[in-house]
This record gives structure tokens, C-alpha cells and sequence, in this order.
């Protein structure tokens, strides 16, 4: 309970007191406030729990690179996990609580892992728990170990996509980026320049400092006031650059105001830019880091920078008996702002030499400073108590041990990281410098860095590059901390050295370090320059793990946007959607069509209307919609020799008015698509494809013309939503139509099975297909779109009489699986070829050349044991489960004892001949009709008879007459 | 994400088109006359270089032509944008193979 507010300081706004409640107990703050800075003004310590061993943790930082104090908000749907408290802005009402602290973040029962942290170092669970098996332990210690819980129910607030085209991308609205912004709106360049935070400033904010002889604050206010005057110029405020991409594209997360007026929004929550900028100027600004020393996570411990901007910003003094430990002069500001606040500066510990401290006369006029100096370790629990020095020697090592100093917090301050993030997102490389003992963008890059985040510091002074104290012993080492977020300690770093882990990937890797949701912000370099120091290199050497967007934590939702739920893609409905509504259709997504699966009526089952439904085909006749299959024209002098040069079979010989089965080929011969390919005319061809594949057979056929045949006179259409299909099929199919009065004469010598013809119906074009995908007379009639409902109500008016009803899929695929008819993707994968189903009756013997012609004798092709298409009859006479395995007990010597020979690929239980009907793709399977094979799925074991696939009508007098 | 100048549309964002992988295969013909050893190099041997590489596009989203470009592969930098019935062009690394 150290931590106080200034009566004066700060900028937050006095007038506005907010009331919020933390781990349950009601609180004060006031608009402008963090949940950190109302925490600390509280006087509250511990803030969160450690990830692994369930220490106490106070506030480290300030800003967006606070490691411990992860909290959750809200409840239920509206619950957000893994917050850092520095970033959560207070509102009234606000209710948050710790992660990982069971049952309150101030009386944790796994603290007692903590006691017990020197048995539990790097990768100890995975070497610990390996019998019997890790995945046995696994959900009990991910309880242990974890941060907030997601929310179980769906996210009812939105989040939005938005685009934008600039000159010039400013990320990073300190005073670097307000000068580079100046720069560019003055320049007449369209101007965009983000934050992260609420409002401009970075670090200057609040701090008593002049730019160009004006007040910091004034100048602030000036430079927003001509952004926001100039009609090129633009801010986005709560905006964070997640990460750049190749071409000047940035991806920012922009987050609504959680206390702006209420409605405005509505439930907005978020906002994913995609900006594209001709040029980007990263002014990220740095991010200071700790220093490593036993205790250095005990509540108390603060970065310096970040007590000054709890002081200037929020009017929050950290403590009110303060130690300082540095390497370098900016440090000495907050010593400086504190005491002037009335906190008193205990002691200051440099690491550096008397003579390298730039500030020591004027520093010892106020408080005592100790050169050389830095602490070995921190007494206090639960706060900090007091501080252990120790002196060092001219290599770092402790020379002696100095008389303890009571004091309630620790400011620290190893040096400064500038954020290279961004410039690393776009392949930028990454230099070594010695003065600031960091890496710094090497320029000119992708993307200009500018101020800190390119390593340009004024105020520094010589920095000693020392993290930690080398101590002989070193027992300090099990609880000095180099990452707080991942509990990686310098002992975890020093064992993992040790087991050889030397590559700092590695070494990320193995000990965790620079992992989690802050991605090591405050703990790479500290990491890096101490496994440099183990492994006796330079960190120039040992280099920096890779850095990859996202930069900062982005909810799931932001990516998401809009397209969840119905809006996740476009739903394709079919021309006659109402009519099948109105016939109580069952409708279904197949791909990204929505269509009728079947058509209950009353209380009938799906297995008793599909039954109904493939009966009525059988008996007398059905109609089914099949608008969705893929309709491509192929048009121009050169269409025949184009198809021919495409399809496996001969297209050019076929003559107008005629139609053909034909499979479509990769260059690997395997089976891209299947589909009826129809002659209109001489010069111009229907290409029919499957519903799911209708943009891949167009896309197919114009990569081959546009990219290899470009001379060829052939232009291609997709009219595939251009003509809605309704198929009439069964026995009394050409009754119906006839009584339809097409312009078409539908007899058995006018209209042969698989003919094409053209006329008029209803007044408008019509195309008529005689082919059959169910074993039935069949007969395809293609009409202009939008008249696809009239077509459907006509036929079921004209066709009710003899028996026609409304067919959906389900009943389509059990006809077609009853004649063994493929259905691609079920009987195919990426392997198949035409004749492993049966179907070399499609390849031409006399073409010189086709498409995958010439992998259609490749070994592989060839081999005798490929596995080919054939039926599966159950001995018991059920429906083989789809997916099960035809088993072998055949010796083999690869894979040893039994193994698949094939599988299941479609089973029904036949309506019509009342049986279980299979389907499969076997080891030689033509070669083995009769055979009596054992089928697996799981532990359900059954025998099954290999038959030639088509069990019904195998002759096909059925559809051909 | 790259910005492609499509020869028909103009600058448009990478999302909109498809990249076909190596541009300039020559497909080995005719069938009778190709060896096994051959038609398994067209088919799936492929030079993956670090340099200036020639890939085949597609304005997928959008025009729906084919063209190639030029790219950069470790810097993403795109020299140039070309038809697909263009020679090869000398800039390519390894391009004169």
C-alpha cells in the first residue's frame, strides 16, 4: 500500500470521479485514468499472478509492454481476457479481476508452486511427465499454468474492415511522429498518423520539458490542432499498427472509445485498417528494460519511465521510499520528478563509474548515488521491503556486498530497446550499437524509422551494458527474472545454455522466453546479452529472435470483421428458392449453393421422403433442380479442336445436336471434373461441370488458351447462372414434357438418349439434354434464369396427374449410387484416374496429344494394384459405413501386418432393392468380383462380397429408351 | 501484401489474384517421344530460386487474364509485368538456362 496520488500532478480529470471494482472491491479513480494508475493511487500492489509459479506482481510498466499486470474484464459474452491493466481505460462500472489467481489474485492456493520453483525449471513438466504419455497430464497442468479464460458464449459485439489509400503512414503520434507528421502535411502529402494510446504525446506527456522554447504541452496541442486543420490530414487515436506487409500495406487495429457517448457506435468494438501507404514512418518510439536481480518481479519493482509517467500523466506517485538502480543517465529523471513530488529518494545505484554518470554532482545534492552499484536482490513478498545491494568490479562480477536499504519500491532501468518491430515485419535487417546496447534498424529500409524507434537518444549518457550482477554462487539466480510474463528465469536461461540450446531461436523455444502475448518487450535484449555472456559472444553475434506481426494483442473478432455467421460468405440461392420453400423443402448448404436436400411431408423422416422420393423416380417420375451445375461455352471455329486438345475423348467428331459423358484431366491425368459435354452448333459447345467445380473447368479452360494455345479463334463463357436446369426423370418423364408444348419433338426417334436441342418454352429459349444421372429416362431442360420458378410450378401442374413430385439431392445421390454412377469427390480424389473407375472408354487411343495424356503411362499409372472403382455388398446386407477400410491380413513387408486395401467411398440403403448398396475404390478391385473382403470402421467389423458397381439395371435399358 | 500492376486493370491488392508458380514450362511434346524422366521434371521440378523469378498470375478477381511478372523473391520487389506470349526476359536470374 505504497502508491498515492499527487494532489496536483497529472493530467487526468479531476472533476470526473469514476467508481470501478477490482477483484471484487469497489474503487476510485478519475476519467483519464487507467485501471493501472487508479490501481496504484489505490495503493494497490499485486495486480496479477505469475504464469507458472503463481508469484505476486505488481505494475512494471506504464504502457502497452506491461508483462504481469494481465487482467480480465466484464463478464459473460462481453468478458475480455488478457488485458494489460496500463491499457484498460477506466469507466464507471468497469469490474476486472486478475488471470491466473484462484481464489483472489491477493491468496492464490497455487503460490505454494512457487515455494517449489527451483524444482520446476525449463521444459521440466516435458522431461518430467513423459510416461506414460504427456497428453495425460497435459489438461491438468495447463490449469496450473494459463492466463484469462475465454468467454463461452459468442461475441456479441462487431468489429468492422476498413480501407485506406495515403501518402504517408505515420505510426506513432510522440514527438517524433508529430514532427514527421508536420513535415508531411506541410509537404501537401495526404497524411495519416496513428497511436496506440488515447491521446498524443508518448512520453512528453505531461512532462515539464520545452520543444522550440514552447511548453511541451502547448507544443502538443499545436501540432494536433494543424493535423486536424489541414484538410490532408488525418489521426487515428486507440490505433495500433499490428503489422506491416510487403508494398506499403499496414494492418492497424483501431479500438472504440469504451467511454464515448453510448449508442454513437453502437456495439462496435473494433476496427481492422488496411492502409495502403506510399510511405511509412515508424515513430514507435523504445520501451525501456529491467534489470535482472533476485526478486526483481516482487510487487515495487517499477521501470523508471514508467514512475514518471504514472507521475506526469496520472498524478500517481509509485512510493514514498524510493531506490533507483540504472546504467544510464535518463534514469535520473524520475528520481528527480519523484523527489519533487515529495517521495523520497533512498538511494540511487549506477553500475557505472563515478566518472561515466552524467548527472552524479547535481544527483548528490538531493540523494545519495552509489557508483558501481546494482542490487543483488530484493527482500519483501509480497512488497518490496528493502533492497540488498552489491558492489562490482571493474568485469561485472560482485566485488562485495553492501548494507541493506529499506525502501518500499524499485525503480530500474537497464537501457532502451527501440521498437524495431515494424521495420523487422518487412524483412528490415537489424544492427548492433554498442551505445545504447541494442539493436537499431539498418537504413534506408521499406520503411523509414524515425526519433527512438530508429535509436536516437539525447539523453542517455554512457551506458554500462550490465543486466545482472555475476555473483560466484549464484543461488540468486532461481528467482531473478528475465522474462516476468513466461517465468523464465536466468537460471532457466543458464540450464538451457548448458543442455547446448546456443541459438537464441532456440533458446525462445526452450525456455519460453520472449514468448505470450507481450512477446518479450521488456525481456529479449536482457535475454540475448545474457546468453551472449554465457556463451562468451557479442549479442551482435548472437542476434534476435525474428519479429512477426501481429506487434500487439488483436482480438480473434477484428480478423473475423463482418464475415461471421450468414455473412461469412455469399449463400448462392437457386432461381426457384421460393417454389422449393413453398414445397417444404429441406434445404442445405452443398458447397456454397443452397439446395433442396429433400421434401418432407408431415411427420415423414428424412430416410422415409428420401425413400418416397427414389421410389417416384423409379415408378413414375421426378423433378429435381439442377440449376446449380456448371454451364461453360466454348465458342469459335476452333471449339472442336480446342475440346479435343482438353477433354481425353474425341469432341471435334462429335456431331451438332448430340451431347457425351467426358471427364476433364490435370496435366497429372487425375480427374478434375466430370460432366456432359454438348455440341450446339458447329462452332459452339455446352461444356457441363459438376456444381462445386463450375469456376474451376472455367478457369481450367482458360489457362490453357490464354497461356498455351493463345492462337486458337475460342472464346469461353461462364453462363452457368444464366440458365436455371430443371431435370425431369422416370418412366413418365417424356409424357410430361411432351404435354408441356416445347417447341422440341420429345419422342423416342426425334430425341435419342444423349442429344441436345434448342427451342422455346414458355415463350422464352429453352435447351433440352436428354442425359441421366439416375439410371431413368432423363430429361435436362435449361431456361433462362429467372424464369425457373414458372418452369417448376408448370411442370409440377402438368406432371402432378402421372406422378411427378419434387426430388431433393439425397434422393439424386441414392439413384445414382444404385447404378453406380461416380460422383466426384466421393468415388475421386487427387489420385484418381479415368481408367481406376472404370472409365478408359473416355480415353481416346487414336488422339496424338490431350491434356495429362502423357501421365496416363507413367509407372505409377500402370501399376496392377492401383485401386479401382467397384460395388460393396454387405453379406448381412446393410449399408457399409462410408470410410471403412477393405482390411488385408496379406503380409506386407512395409507397413507389416494388416493394412487397408481401399475404403468405402459411398453406401446407401437401396430403396429399390431393398439392401445395403456400397460403393469403393479397392487394391485391383476389378479383378477381384466376388471376392469376400473384411470392411473396418473403428471396431465394427463386417464381411462384404466385392461386386461390379451398378447393382440396378446394369444393362441402362432403362435410360436409353 | 504485394500490389500488382494487372496489365488490363491497373494496381490491384495481391488478394485479388492467384499465383500459377514458374512461368515459361515448356511442355515437352509429343507423348509417344517424351520420357518418363522428362514429363516427371515438367510436371514437378521447379528451379524455387532466391533472385528475380518469373511467375505466372492470374487476375482472378478481376479481369481474369493471365500475365507474368517478374518478382524479386527475397526482396518482393516486382520488375515487371508482361504477357504470357512474351520471351523470357533477360533480367531473371538463372533465366538463361
Amino acid at each position: 500500500m505504497t502508491g498515492w496520488r499527487h494532489s496536483s500532478l497529472g493530467i487526468i480529470d479531476r472533476s470526473r470521479p469514476i467508481s470501478f471494482r477490482w477483484e471484487g472491491r469497489s474503487y476510485r479513480g478519475f476519467r483519464g485514468d487507467t485501471l493501472a494508475s487508479a490501481l496504484l493511487a489505490n495503493g494497490v500492489s499485486i495486480v496479477g499472478r505469475s504464469f507458472k509459479h503463481h508469484r505476486p506482481r505488481g505494475l512494471l510498466a506504464a504502457g502497452l509492454e506491461e508483462p504481469s499486470a494481465i487482467v480480465q474484464t466484464g463478464a459473460g459474452a462481453k468478458s475480455l481476457p488478457n488485458l494489460r491493466a496500463t491499457e484498460v481505460d477506466l469507466v464507471e462500472g468497469l469490474e476486472a479481476h486478475a488471470v491466473n489467481a484462484w481464489p483472489s489474485v491477493s491468496t492464490d492456493v497455487f503460490a505454494s508452486l512457487g515455494l517449489m520453483k527451483r524444482f520446476i525449471p525449463a521444459a521440466f513438466y516435458y522431461k518430467t511427465f513423459m510416461w506414460p504419455g504427456w497428453e495425460l497430464f497435459e489438461p491438468w497442468i495447463r490449469r496450473l499454468a494459463g492466463l484469462g479464460q475465454a468467454p463461452d458464449q459468442p461475441d456479441p459485439d462487431t468489429y468492422e474492415h476498413a480501407h485506406e489509400h495515403v501518402d504517408t503512414l505515420i505510426i506513432g503520434a510522440g514527438v517524433a511522429g508529430l514532427q514527421a507528421a508536420l513535415a508531411s502535411i506541410r509537404s501537401g502529402a495526404a497524411t495519416l498518423l496513428i497511436e496506440h494510446d488515447a491521446v498524443a504525446g508518448g512520453r512528453a506527456l505531461g512532462a515539464e520539458q520545452s520543444l522550440s522554447g514552447t511548453p511541451v504541452g502547448s507544443w502538443i496541442a499545436e501540432a494536433l490542432a494543424e493535423i486536424d486543420a489541414a484538410p490532408h490530414g488525418r489521426r487515428l487515436m486507440r490505433s495500433t499498427a499490428i503489422g506491416l506487409y510487403d508494398h506499403g500495406l499496414a494492418a492497424i487495429y483501431e479500438r472504440s472509445d469504451p467511454a464515448g457517448p453510448p449508442g454513437a457506435q453502437g456495439s462496435l468494438r473494433g476496427r481492422l485498417w488496411k492502409i495502403r501507404a506510399r510511405r511509412i514512418i515508424v515513430a514507435a518510439g523504445a520501451i525501456e528494460r529491467p534489470l535482472v536481480f533476485s526478486g526483481n518481479d516482487c510487487p515495487g519493482v517499477m521501470l523508471a519511465s514508467a514512475a514518471e509517467t504514472y507521475l506526469h500523466r496520472y498524478g500517481v506517485v509509485s512510493g514514498r521510499r524510493i531506490v533507483l538502480a540504472a546504467n544510464n543517465d535518463r534514469a535520473y529523471r524520475a528520481a528527480f520528478a519523484l523527489n519533487d513530488a515529495g517521495a523520497e529518494i533512498v538511494a540511487v545505484l549506477d553500475a557505472r563509474p563515478e566518472a561515466d554518470i552524467g548527472l552524479l554532482e547535481i544527483a548528490r545534492e538531493r540523494f545519495p548515488v552509489h557508483p558501481e552499484t546494482l542490487p543483488l536482490r530484493v527482500e519483501g513478498r509480497d512488497r518490496v521491503r528493502a533492497v540488498r545491494p552489491a558492489r562490482l568490479d571493474g568485469s561485472g562480477a560482485m566485488a562485495s556486498l553492501s548494507e541493506e536499504i529499506a525502501c518500499d519500491t524499485v525503480l530500474v532501468s537497464g537501457g532502451w530497446t527501440p521498437s524495431v518491430h515494424l521495420h523487422s515485419h518487412l524483412g528490415g535487417r537489424l544492427r548492433w550499437d554498442d551505445m545504447i546496447s541494442s539493436f537499431v534498424p539498418v537504413q534506408p529500409s521499406d520503411v523509414l524509422s524515425v526519433g527512438e524507434a530508429a535509436g536516437e537518444f539525447a539523453d542517455l549518457g554512457r551506458i554500462r551494458p550490465i543486466v545482472c550482477v555475476e555473483t560466484p554462487g549464484g543461488r540468486e539466480e532461481e528467482t531473478a527474472f528475465v522474462d516476468l510474463q513466461n517465468d523464465v528465469t536466468l537460471l532457466d536461461v543458464r540450464l538451457a545454455v548448458r543442455e547446448n540450446f546456443r541459438s537464441v531461436e532456440h533458446l525462445k523455444r526452450y525456455t519460453t522466453l520472449g514468448m505470450a502475448t507481450d512477446q518479450g518487450k521488456t525481456s529479449n535484449i536482457n535475454g540475448l546479452a545474457i546468453l551472449a555472456a554465457e556463451l562468451g559472444r557479442t549479442p551482435a553475434e548472437v542476434g534476435v529472435t525474428r519479429f512477426r506481426p501481429p506487434y500487439h494483442p488483436t482480438p480473434i473478432g477484428a480478423f473475423a470483421g463482418h464475415r461471421i455467421g450468414d455473412t461469412l460468405r455469399p449463400r448462392r440461392r437457386l432461381a426457384a428458392d421460393a417454389a422449393h420453400a413453398r414445397m417444404g423443402a429441406r434445404m442445405e448448404d452443398y458447397g456454397h449453393w443452397s439446395r433442396p436436400a429433400f421434401y418432407p411431408q408431415a411427420r415423414e423422416t428424412e430416410r422415409e421422403a428420401v425413400h418416397r422420393e427414389v421410389c417416384a423416380v423409379r415408378t413414375a417420375a421426378g423433378l429435381f433442380d439442377a440449376s446449380s451445375l456448371g454451364k461453360i461455352e466454348v465458342i469459335g471455329p476452333d471449339a472442336g479442336l480446342f475440346l479435343d486438345r482438353i477433354y481425353p475423348g474425341s469432341m471435334a467428331a462429335m456431331k451438332p445436336g448430340r451431347c457425351k459423358y467426358a471427364v476433364m484431366l490435370s496435366e497429372h491425368g487425375t480427374i478434375l471434373d466430370d460432366g456432359v459435354v454438348a455440341r450446339l452448333d458447329a462452332d459452339r459447345f455446352l461444356v457441363g461441370a459438376t456444381s462445386g467445380n463450375a469456376e474451376k473447368v472455367a478457369a481450367h479452360l482458360e489457362d490453357w488458351l490464354q497461356c498455351e494455345w493463345p492462337e486458337l479463334r475460342v472464346m469461353t463463357i461462364d453462363v452457368t447462372t444464366d440458365w436455371a436446369v430443371m431435370t425431369i426423370s422416370g418412366p413418365k418423364a417424356r409424357l410430361i414434357l411432351a404435354q408441356l408444348g416445347a417447341s422440341i419433338d420429345v419422342s423416342r426417334e426425334a430425341f435419342p438418349h444423349l442429344s441436345v436441342r434448342e427451342g422455346s418454352l414458355l415463350g422464352v429459349p429453352c435447351r433440352i439434354q436428354r442425359v441421366s444421372f439416375t439410371g431413368e429416362v432423363s430429361f435436362e431442360i435449361s431456361i433462362p434464369w429467372a424464369y425457373a420458378e414458372d418452369l417448376h410450378s408448370r411442370l409440377m401442374a402438368s406432371g402432378a396427374s402421372l406422378g411427378l413430385i419434387p426430388v431433393g439431392i439425397e434422393a439424386i445421390m441414392t439413384l445414382r449410387i444404385e447404378k453406380g454412377f461416380i460422383h466426384l469427390g466421393s468415388e475421386t480424389d487427387g489420385v484418381t484416374l479415368p481408367d481406376d473407375l472404370g472409365l478408359s472408354g473416355l480415353v481416346s487411343r487414336r488422339k496424338a496429344d490431350f491434356v495429362g495424356k502423357r501421365s496416363l503411362s507413367r509407372p505409377e499409372a500402370l501399376r496392377q494394384d492401383r485401386r479401382q472403382l467397384v460395388g460393396l455388398e454387405a453379406l448381412d446386407g446393410s449399408a457399409p459405413p462410408i470410410g471403412a477400410h477393405v482390411v488385408s491380413d496379406r503380409p506386407d513387408s512395409l507397413r507389416g501386418g494388416a493394412h487397408s486395401e481401399g475404403w468405402v467411398t459411398s453406401s446407401i440403403l437401396s430403396p429399390t432393392l431393398s439392401r445395403g448398396i456400397a460403393l469403393g475404390l479397392v487394391e485391383a478391385g476389378r479383378s477381384r468380383h466376388g471376392e469376400i473382403v473384411i470392411l473396418r470402421d473403428g471396431n465394427r467389423v463386417l464381411k462384404a462380397r466385392i461386386t461390379p458397381p451398378g447393382a440396378y439395371d446394369p444393362s441402362g435399358e432403362r435410360m436409353h429408351d | 501484401m504485394l500490389l500488382i500492376d494487372c496489365p488490363v486493370c491497373g494496381q490491384r491488392s495481391e488478394d485479388e489474384f492467384r499465383c500459377a508458380g514458374q512461368a515459361h514450362l515448356v511442355r515437352p511434346g509429343p507423348p509417344d517421344a517424351v520420357t518418363d524422366e522428362a514429363w516427371s521434371a515438367y510436371l514437378y521440378q521447379r528451379t524455387n530460386l532466391k533472385g528475380v523469378s518469373a511467375e505466372r498470375w492470374l487476375h482472378e478477381f478481376g479481369c481474369r487474364r493471365w500475365f507474368n511478372i517478374l518478382r524479386d523473391t527475397l526482396t518482393h520487389q516486382i520488375l515487371h509485368v508482361y504477357p504470357v506470349t512474351e520471351a523470357r526476359r533477360p533480367e531473371e536470374t538463372g533465366g538463361g538456362e
